[in-house]
């Protein structure tokens, strides 16, 4: 896993002299009495995080968490009191003015929550701002700006001006804009907060889309926690200016850590977080039959069911109960198994599983090649969504990463 | 024994009459270049000015006025301009009216030219604005015929004199809505011009001044209407225009002459203003009338509405 960003014991204290308040929080004073004793206001206390490239990574809190600060950081729209920045390993805090502009021009760009286009240009003008100010030639960043703008699904609208569009739209021109100087590192903030919700919904799809394209890294800031499961490859939660819980959506969702973060948590469908990896049953392998690999379930044997693989692992039949039993009298593989049965690959969420579920018949948990690796059954599914999180995070041993 | 009460007179002991007299005096005598230098292009743009609003043929003027007042506001305002001014002309003040509007015209320009960087540069420099703000204040609070007390010792009496009273009067206004207009661009806005790497230039150019621009318009208004009041009060110092007819009517105890002299001003100051707020009011349609489209209009007899941009 490359790294793209790396914020390392980042501190942004609001305040004309804020040596007192730094010293207080090094020395492990809260927020509130920094604020009460110096009167200044603590925007991010110590903040570390590892951003990979290619990630949606998703930081997470409340108003006044701090997460909008931090993303400012990021480009130095705030400038950080204490810590390193370090884009592909160089630290971005001491840059002068000059190679600021060069970073923010070719490296760094952002989306904004009310979309800040500017109302006296034209989409597409807008969605070239970025371009005009590194100074390419006009044809050429027009060019540019159209065809982005063609890819978020605006090609029409390029001599419109913004206030002719609808919300979405108009953050697709927001996109369009961020996208349109290739940076790789491109900041949103809470991008879609200010859309309703079904507009929201799609825009996220989009963004998921466009990414599996682009494979930009995103920081994306959001106060929403279900919006940053279904977008995030990785989520930071932040309170009172500090990091509470970071790691994967799966994992925090299994293991909240703390009672903050599991009050957000509990709201979290779980079938649409969790892969059919996470609930699927092991089988073992209990002999063969000529070519022909058996494996059974291996915990929970309230009924013998398995299925039958090939030499290089992969499903060709599921065994149900009777067919063990003819199985132990001595019958030949072959003519057991049914060759009707429901393969999901391990990644699938558990949502998707279930819609794919045959009546009563486990399925077969598959990987990237197509190998056999577990055996999933609607009931372990409703169990595990039923199931409260704590008892989750033992049961199964989901890595808390 | 009685005491003799403190009285409010016995403090009258500074002769700031005399001192304020010896200073201006002092300051016309000796910066007299500086002060010819500020007259010079004031003079030479108003005599302009007037010369070619005199020269403009009546009718031509009129197709002019209402072609500009269709661009710049509405149809409506295009005709509502042109009826006013042949109510001027038909009043028999259309040369002092002309006088005056080239007064008004010149202190626009100047007014635009000073107030405009002075604006931005506040706007940009909170101690700039730190020191321009009270001068703005005195400026404005001062009563208008306060102006001339000085205007008259350092600039003489007549038109450029009062022309130079209709700049200092005219020129606050719009330098305050700069600054107001600039520093009142979104946050938001600012950020995204530097979260793409503008520069402090571009800043300004692509994002602040643009965003500030229908606030900037809404200052013009008020300079124009400022410049319109100076311009009658400065016929106290000598100005031509319709400010002297209205004092040659109350000189003269002649009611019906300052009437038509307050009638005219009246509608001057209607049009002027109608104008300059329609500029001021945000676009929310962007379609721009081109002349071509109101030379059509004048033509098919007002009819047909301008095109509008797409909803």
């Amino acid at each position: 896993m490359n790294e793209r960003l790396r914020i390392e014991n980042l501190y942004k204290v609001f305040s004309d002299r804020p040596e007192k308040a730094m010293s207080l929080l090094k020395a492990g004073v809260g927020k509130e009495q920094v604020l009460t004793e110096t009167r200044a206001v603590v925007g991010l206390n110590d903040v570390s995080l590892t951003v990979p490239g290619g990630a949606m990574y998703m930081i997470m809190g409340l108003s006044g968490s701090g997460k909008s600060t931090l993303a400012r950081c990021i480009n130095r729209l705030n400038e950080p009191t204490a810590g390193k920045i370090l884009l592909d390993g160089r630290d971005i805090v001491p840059l002068k003015p000059a190679e600021l502009l060069e970073i923010r021009r070719r490296r760094i760009s952002m989306v904004f929550q009310h979309f800040a286009l500017l109302p006296n240009k034209t989409v597409v003008e807008n969605a070239e701002f970025g371009l005009k100010m590194r100074g390419v030639p006009l044809q050429q960043r027009r060019k540019r700006a159209e065809e982005i703008l063609s890819i978020v699904g605006l090609g029409k609208w390029c001599k419109h001006y913004p206030h002719e569009l609808s919300g979405g739209m108009r953050q697709r021109v927001g996109l369009a804009r961020a996208l349109a100087t290739d940076a790789d590192l491109l900041i949103m903030d809470e991008a879609f907060s200010a859309l309703d919700p079904l507009i929201r919904s799609e825009m996220q799809d989009e963004l998921l889309r466009l990414q599996r394209t682009l494979n930009k890294t995103i920081v994306f800031i959001t106060h929403d926690f279900q919006e940053a499961v279904k977008l995030g490859t990785r989520i930071a939660i932040m309170k009172d200016g500090a990091v509470v819980r970071e790691g994967t959506p799966q994992a925090i969702v299994a293991d909240p850590g703390n009672d903050y973060v599991s009050a957000f948590t509990r709201e979290v469908d779980r079938s649409r977080v969790f892969e059919a990896s996470a609930v699927m049953q092991p089988c073992e392998a209990i002999g063969k039959s000529g070519e022909i690999q058996i494996v059974r379930q291996a915990t929970g044997k309230i009924k013998r069911i398995g299925f039958a693989l090939d030499s290089s692992g992969r499903v060709v039949g599921l065994l149900d109960e009777v067919a063990f039993s003819k199985l132990d009298a001595g019958s030949a593989c072959e003519g057991l198994m049914s060759r009707e049965f429901v393969k999901v690959r391990e990644n699938t969420k558990l949502i998707d599983a279930v819609r794919m579920n045959g009546p009563q018949q486990p399925m077969a948990v598959v990987d990237a090649d197509d190998r056999f690796v577990g055996l999933l059954q609607a009931e372990h599914i409703l169990a595990f969504i039923a199931s409260s999180p704590s008892t989750v995070a033992s049961a199964h041993g989901v890595p808390n990463v | 024994m009685v005491f003799p009460m403190f009285d409010a007179n016995d403090l009258a002991v500074f002769p700031v009459d005399v001192w304020i007299a010896d200073g201006v005096q002092w300051l016309a005598l000796n910066l007299r270049p500086l002060f010819l230098a500020i007259k010079w292009p004031i003079e030479n743009l108003l005599t302009f000015n007037d010369h070619v609003l005199h020269a403009v043929p009546f009718p031509v003027f009129l197709i002019l006025a209402f072609l500009i007042a269709y661009r710049l506001a509405s149809l409506g305002i295009a005709l509502f301009t042109t009826i006013a001014f042949v109510i001027i002309a038909s009043l028999g003040v259309w040369d002092e009216s002309m006088t005056t509007l080239s007064l008004i015209s010149t202190a626009i320009v100047i007014s635009t030219a000073i107030g405009l960087p002075i604006g931005v540069w506040c706007a940009l420099n909170d101690s700039v604005w730190q020191v321009v703000r009270p001068v703005l204040d005195i400026m404005q609070t001062t009563p208008t015929f306060v102006y001339l007390v000085p205007v008259v010792m350092l600039f003489g009496v007549g038109t450029v004199p009062g022309e130079v009273a209709v700049v200092i009067a005219a020129a606050p206004p719009l330098i305050r809505f700069t600054n107001l207009g600039i520093r009142m661009v979104e946050t938001e806005m600012v950020e995204a011009g530097l979260a793409f790497g503008a520069d402090r230039r571009q800043l300004l150019w692509e994002i602040q001044f643009p965003l500030a621009i229908p606030t900037i318009l809404g200052g013009l208004n008020q300079t124009v209407l400022t410049a319109m009041v100076m311009s009658v009060v400065v016929a106290m110092i000598g100005a031509e225009g319709l400010g002297l007819v209205v004092l040659q009517g109350l000189g003269r105890l002649d009611v019906g002459r300052a009437a038509v002299g307050g009638i005219a001003i009246i509608l001057l100051a209607m049009i002027l203003d109608r104008i300059t707020q329609k500029l001021a009011q945000p676009a929310t349609s962007k379609a721009k009338r081109s002349l071509w489209a109101a030379v059509c209009a004048a033509l098919i007899g007002f009819r047909s509405k301008p095109a509008t941009g797409p909803a």
